[in-house]
């Protein structure tokens, strides 16, 4: 990545922690937005948070903290409590990885159709109809 | 702690539940559920997606070039803002260096391209106040921006301009004449504005201190552009981390601390003044040279990572690309700043009334279309 940008990679398990403590102590309080990565070849799935600052002097800064998790058993903490902007990130990239954010409020549909009984479509094994 | 929108069950009897849209006549293809006490929005639950149409899905299948046209889809009305940092990711992949002339030639489209969004977004306030001035003379005026977009990109609002490597064309000399002229013009009809629209004691009724954001609320809850602008936020992609050229430019960063709906409108007309003063810069400054690189139709783009972002008109545009390698992307995540901005709507639609909603809503400048992608 370019300068100015940092990837910090982490478990399931540290990532509150260290979520609190970019925010906190670094100052990266302002979430930009929530992605996530389907390694089918690893068989992983990625969670990256883009975090920005409102501290003058590094608002050209981001910070982005992601996790990985299996594929088969994807659960991870959701940092609502951390970044309260990452509630619809966060909904958008479970209904389109099926990653499952333990502790988030609604997981309802946000973009899909709520009748939508397939793959999560961004998913590397879900192919695109007529593909 | 995760926010509380109600002490109300919306359960009880007196809690009526509404759904706003999806027909409504300003919101377009979004739905707001509301839970009503009286008149007064006790809960609210937003609820796009009505068209989605899976653009980064899309994206993981076309390659870098054949990915530009449908990526402006989402945002036509701020096309050139939308491929500018999906250009400036791929570039930075590629280890590009932009000629200068291909640099500020994006920057006077996305530029033009504010202004056109600005409008669009005035016009339909004005409109939701009952202003009807607003409605004909933003929607006219824009007109004249789109003339000249499309003098200089080809098309109406689809311009396809901004790509991997520089821009599509050359802009045409007579196009920088009328440029020139377009602002002198413009910069007058913006203080015609300024006096009947937000001079106007009835706009000041119908949005002073509606839906005010406060500058903490805006942090937590990640609001970007006009609305992190309008409550305090300095936020401005061109300013903290000049991209193509734009540190060439003296232009501000306009700033307003009231944070409500009054705000959010008058911000965006100063946003339109800079605007204005950074195409004359760079119609003037223009340098010589070529405006792309040669890139072929399937460029190999090295494997890597990027988070590349723009300031659009609505606030932070983002891309977050993975290449592999192969000719297309692995990953292709788009953060439109509608999005961003998205958590903000049951914030301030907690507690008003429900007349107010239309002032708010449109207020966020939300686009439904490029949050759904």
């Amino acid at each position: 990545m370019r300068e100015r940008r940092l990837k910090v990679s982490t478990t399931p398990l540290r990532i509150r922690e260290l979520g609190i403590f970019v925010r906190d102590a670094l100052g990266f309080d302002h979430i930009s937005t929530v992605s996530g990565v389907d390694w089918i070849a690893r068989n992983q799935l990625e969670v990256v948070y883009f975090v920005g600052s409102s501290t003058p002097g590094q608002e050209d800064f981001i910070l982005a903290v992601s996790e990985s998790v299996a594929r088969d058993n994807p659960v991870v903490p959701t940092l609502i409590e951390v970044w309260r902007g990452a509630e619809y990130h966060e909904r958008e990239t479970h209904e389109m990885f099926g990653i499952n954010f333990q502790g988030h409020p609604n997981q309802s549909h946000l973009l899909l159709p709520e009748d939508w009984d397939d793959l999560p479509p961004l998913r590397k094994d879900y192919v695109s109809p007529g593909r | 702690m995760v926010e509380v929108e109600s002490e109300y069950s919306p359960e009880a009897d007196r809690i009526m539940s509404v759904s706003l849209g999806p027909q409504h006549p300003g919101a377009g293809h979004f739905r707001i559920r509301l839970w009503l006490d009286g008149d007064y929005v006790v809960r609210s639950e937003p609820d796009p997606g009505y068209v989605h149409r899976g653009e980064e899905k899309m994206g993981e299948y076309r390659n870098y070039i054949q990915n530009v046209p449908h990526l402006e889809r989402p945002v036509i009305l701020d096309s050139s803002n939308i491929l500018f940092a999906y250009s400036l990711g791929v570039d930075e992949l590629m280890n590009s260096k932009v000629p200068p002339r291909g640099q500020y030639l994006r920057v006077i489209m996305s530029e033009i391209n504010r202004i056109i969004s600005h409008m669009y977004f005035l016009a339909i306030q004005g409109y939701f106040m009952g202003h009807t001035t607003m409605i004909t003379w933003c929607m006219g005026d824009r007109d004249f921006w789109i003339d000249l977009g499309e003098r200089i990109g080809g098309a109406r609002v689809t311009f396809a301009y901004v790509i991997p490597g520089g821009v599509r064309n050359d802009i045409p000399p007579y196009a920088i004449e009328k440029g020139l002229k377009t602002c002198d013009w413009f910069e007058k009809r913006m203080d015609e504005y300024e006096k009947i629209f937000f001079g106007n004691p009835m706009v000041h009724q119908r949005s002073d201190g509606i839906g005010v954001l406060s500058r903490a609320d805006a942090i937590a809850l990640g609001a970007t552009g006009t609305v992190a602008r309008a409550s305090g936020l300095t936020f401005d992609v061109r300013k903290d981390e000049p991209y193509s050229s734009y540190e060439d430019f003296e232009f501000k960063t306009p700033v307003l601390t009231q944070g409500d709906s009054w705000a959010r409108a008058y911000v965006a007309l100063l946003d339109m003044r800079e605007a204005v003063k950074i195409i004359r810069q760079a119609l003037k400054k223009l340098p010589q040279g070529s405006v792309r690189l040669k890139l072929g139709p399937q460029p190999r783009v090295p494997a890597g990572e990027t988070y590349a972002r723009t300031e659009a008109a609505r606030g932070e545009m983002s891309y977050h690309i993975i290449s592999d390698g192969s000719p297309r992307p692995y990953r292709l995540k788009i953060g439109v700043p509608s999005a961003k901005n998205l958590r903000v709507l049951p914030h301030l639609l907690h507690g008003v009334h429900v007349a107010d909603i239309p002032v708010i809503y449109w207020g966020l400048n939300y686009w439904p279309v490029e949050n759904d992608r």
